[in-house]
């Protein structure tokens, strides 16, 4: 139902062609601010919150239903960045009043977490220094997903005892957001922490709490971005099988040649078994199992492999039209590439499951 | 609700006393129990546990009791499943009659043939193997050209059959022949019933490249089967063909790890190559390879388990069934090839004559077939293709 709802409110308000069209305006926000609105009139930014803070506590299962169908529609809208990750990161850190905010969709919150070009995030240059009663904030974050136009800004520092969590206001002296032109024609920012004064509360978990809420953060964000994923992959496989049927070359349609069936069974075959280990990751987040952390590596590193084997199919078999701004199949390989590297390419999880074994 | 909450304490209780201390331990493909007229008990435990299993019908716990069967509901049937395995029990009898004649039978046989044929599959008194393709006909199988000609009181069998599993062990067979010659190809089938000790028949072991194997060619000469051995109609045979191809598939969900295989390579490359300073395998380039085996082993393990689930919640696989065969075959073969490397020179060590069937060249050689059996990769895809993607 929730699928339901999901698929068809996205098809009216966030379909392809309303990302098109904010490319074509380079709207530097990269979202329409009404769009996620509406999905906050509709529960979806209080879908990781706890109810205390008004939230619906649905959990990663529902929020991941929702980012198949954002997936699908390449819809723009700060949900992985705000209503699951940042609300994940407030609620392990049981930073209620902005929860509250991030739930009831008053706040856009990013999380700021990555400082080289691969995702490294437990690499951490970025220092809060104790100062008086409070920090001084410096050093810079590079793709902050949805970081233009934020109320708020979740960022990971170190601190004299370990990794810390600060809720930074972007409007600070010293905080400079660099709006960056992507690929994907998303919000996404460079941010500079030249020197941030900040009080003492903004730092709203230290050490391990730290460590823990990162964690979680991360591996919601991968399962979810991994449905994401999962929705892209589907529609650009259909639309490209749509294109084999359809398309006639030799005198008959492009689906009647068996080299290009198998190659399309084959990538149906890989999506299928993406969309299973996703849903085990969704999940086991949900059910905080001993096992979540590597599934949501493996359903990150799966739906990486499988959203860029679906978009080269997709391109390469829809032939020349393929290459065109005027159909929308390079917008989904552009976006797939994006998920790809956000959160951890493929080696990156990779790398993690082999240590996990122990090799 | 409650039933089934006493039906599982019954039945655990009934596990528990009747099922052998030996009857619990892991089990390798040798201690599987096939019955049949030659079969020899490998012990007094495995005769004991197929007789009482037997006698309950738990051998097929679904199938009516009129014929052998535990007449057990499908909710009946997953406790008994649970039950078994939460002891460790091994199956008392594993037969290609329970998996495939069996459900045929219940679906298209008389009811002389259900209380004559049913009951000896399930007390593992007959063993059954399966006469489908042959050197003509492999992927294309309802292209067969056995001949079956009806001769009034009998039929008389002419042809060749191959990859026959077990056909030198087996004591009857299930065999598609071509009755109606002149009919198309789909029209001309019959499924016939015949003991393998009949006039004419014979068989012959097929050798692999793996070493030697379940596989058989089998030849019949004028092989007379009298007519009430017929399962369905004249020329109907290729609907009960498919509808046991479409049970073998769904088996597929639920069969053991011998088509997907379960070696675990990470095991075997740090047993193999060893790590280097860093608690690293000593093999930059063969670690990444493992690396993205592991990425999509994991995410098949997924995929499987959903099938499973899927199925216990009563439901049919489908045509899901083929990416489950196409994805956990392959799939194996990339994991066998994986063993192969990390082994190196070790694994080469091999004697195709003596060779044991879980040596790693075996293994490896064997993996070859999972793509083959059961319908190929390729018409798997094929079959995908058409009728999920709706192409071609």
């Amino acid at each position: 139902m929730v699928r339901d709802m999901a698929a068809g409110f996205l098809e009216k308000n966030a379909p392809v062609s309303a990302l098109r069209n904010l490319r074509d305006r380079a709207d530097s926000q990269g979202y329409d601010t009404s769009v996620y609105t509406d999905m906050a009139g509709m529960g979806w930014t209080g879908m990781m919150s706890s109810e205390d803070v008004g939230g619906l506590d649905l959990g990663a299962g529902v929020a991941g239903l929702v980012a198949e169908e954002m997936g699908r529609r390449l819809s723009a809208a700060p949900f992985l960045s705000s209503a699951v990750m940042a609300a994940t990161m407030a609620r392990a850190c049981n930073a209620v009043e902005i929860s509250a905010k991030i739930a009831s969709g008053n706040a856009v919150v990013a999380v700021a977490f990555d400082e080289v070009s691969k995702h490294r995030p437990d690499k951490v240059s970025t220092k809060a220094e104790v100062s008086g009663n409070g920090f001084v904030l410096s050093g810079s974050k590079r793709f902050v997903s949805d970081a233009v136009g934020a109320d708020a800004v979740l960022v990971t520092a170190m601190t004299d005892q370990g990794l810390g969590v600060f809720l930074v206001d972007p409007k600070l002296r010293g905080v400079v957001t660099n709006q960056v032109s992507t690929v994907d024609s998303r919000n996404a920012a460079s941010m500079d922490f030249n020197q941030v004064v900040l009080g003492g509360d903004t730092l709203i978990a230290q050490g391990s709490e730290a460590e823990s809420a990162l964690a979680l953060t991360l591996r919601v964000g991968r399962s979810v971005a991994a449905s994401e994923m999962v929705g892209l992959s589907k529609e650009v496989a259909e639309r490209t099988n749509a294109y084999l049927r359809d398309r006639k070359q030799f005198g008959v349609a492009l689906a009647q040649f068996q080299a290009l069936q198998h190659r399309a069974a084959d990538l149906y075959t890989q999506i299928q078994t993406t969309e299973a280990i996703t849903s085990a990751a969704l999940a086991a987040f949900d059910a905080n199992h001993e096992d979540a952390e590597r599934l949501s590596r493996v359903a990150k590193a799966k739906a990486n492999k499988t959203a860029s084997l679906a978009v080269r199919e997709a391109v390469q078999m829809h032939g020349g039209i393929g290459m065109t701004d005027a159909i929308d199949i390079g917008l989904f390989m552009k976006k797939a590439r994006a998920c790809i590297e956000y959160l951890g390419d493929d080696s990156c999880h990779a790398e993690w499951l082999l240590q996990d074994r122990g090799l | 609700m409650t039933d089934l909450h006493s039906f599982r304490a019954t039945t655990r209780a009934w596990l528990e006393e009747n099922c052998p201390e030996t009857m619990r331990q892991p089990m390798s493909e040798a201690d599987v129990c096939w019955g049949g007229r030659k079969w020899v008990f490998q012990s007094e435990d495995q005769r004991l546990w197929l007789d009482r299993m037997a006698t309950r019908g738990w051998t097929v716990p679904e199938w009516p009791q009129a014929y052998g069967g535990g007449g057990l509901s499908g909710d009946e049937a997953g406790i008994l499943k649970e039950e078994m395995s939460r002891i460790n029990a091994r199956p008392p009898l594993q037969s290609f009659g329970i998996w495939m004649l069996g459900p045929a039978l219940l679906e298209f046989g008389t009811e002389e043939q259900k209380r004559h044929y049913l009951p000896k599959i399930a007390r593992g008194e007959i063993r059954w193997c399966q006469g489908y393709s042959e050197p003509g006909a492999g992927s294309d199988l309802a292209g067969l050209q056995t001949k079956g000609v009806d001769c009034g009181s009998h039929f008389e069998v002419t042809g060749q059959k191959i990859w026959t599993s077990y056909a030198d062990q087996a004591d009857w067979i299930f065999c598609l022949v071509r009755t109606e010659p002149d009919a198309p190809k789909h029209k001309g089938i019959s499924f016939l019933l015949f003991d393998m000790t009949s006039a004419g028949v014979s068989t012959q072991p097929i050798q692999l490249i793996s070493g030697a194997s379940p596989f058989c060619e089998t030849f019949f000469d004028q092989v007379e089967v009298p007519a009430d051995q017929i399962v369905g109609a004249r020329g109907n045979g290729w609907t009960i063909a498919k509808y046991l191809l479409t049970h073998e598939r769904e088996m597929i969900g639920s069969s053991d790890a011998a088509l997907f295989g379960s070696e675990d390579v990470v095991e075997v490359a740090k047993d193999a190559i060893g790590l280097n300073a860093l608690s690293q395998l000593d093999d930059p380039l063969l670690r990444a390879k493992i690396a993205d085996f592991l990425v999509d082993e994991a995410a098949f393990d997924a995929e499987l388990a959903r099938a499973q689930d899927w199925m216990r919640a009563g439901n049919q696989l489908g045509v899901q069934s083929a990416t489950l065969k196409y994805t956990g075959t392959e799939l194996n073969k990339r994991r066998q090839e994986l063993i192969m490397e990390v082994s190196g020179l070790d694994a080469l060590e091999w004697d195709f004559a003596q060779a044991a069937s879980d040596e790693k060249a075996s293994l490896w050689l064997r993996s070859k077939a999972n793509s083959i059996e059961g319908g190929t990769s390729e018409v798997m895809l094929s079959i995908l293709s058409k009728a999920v993607l709706e192409l071609g």
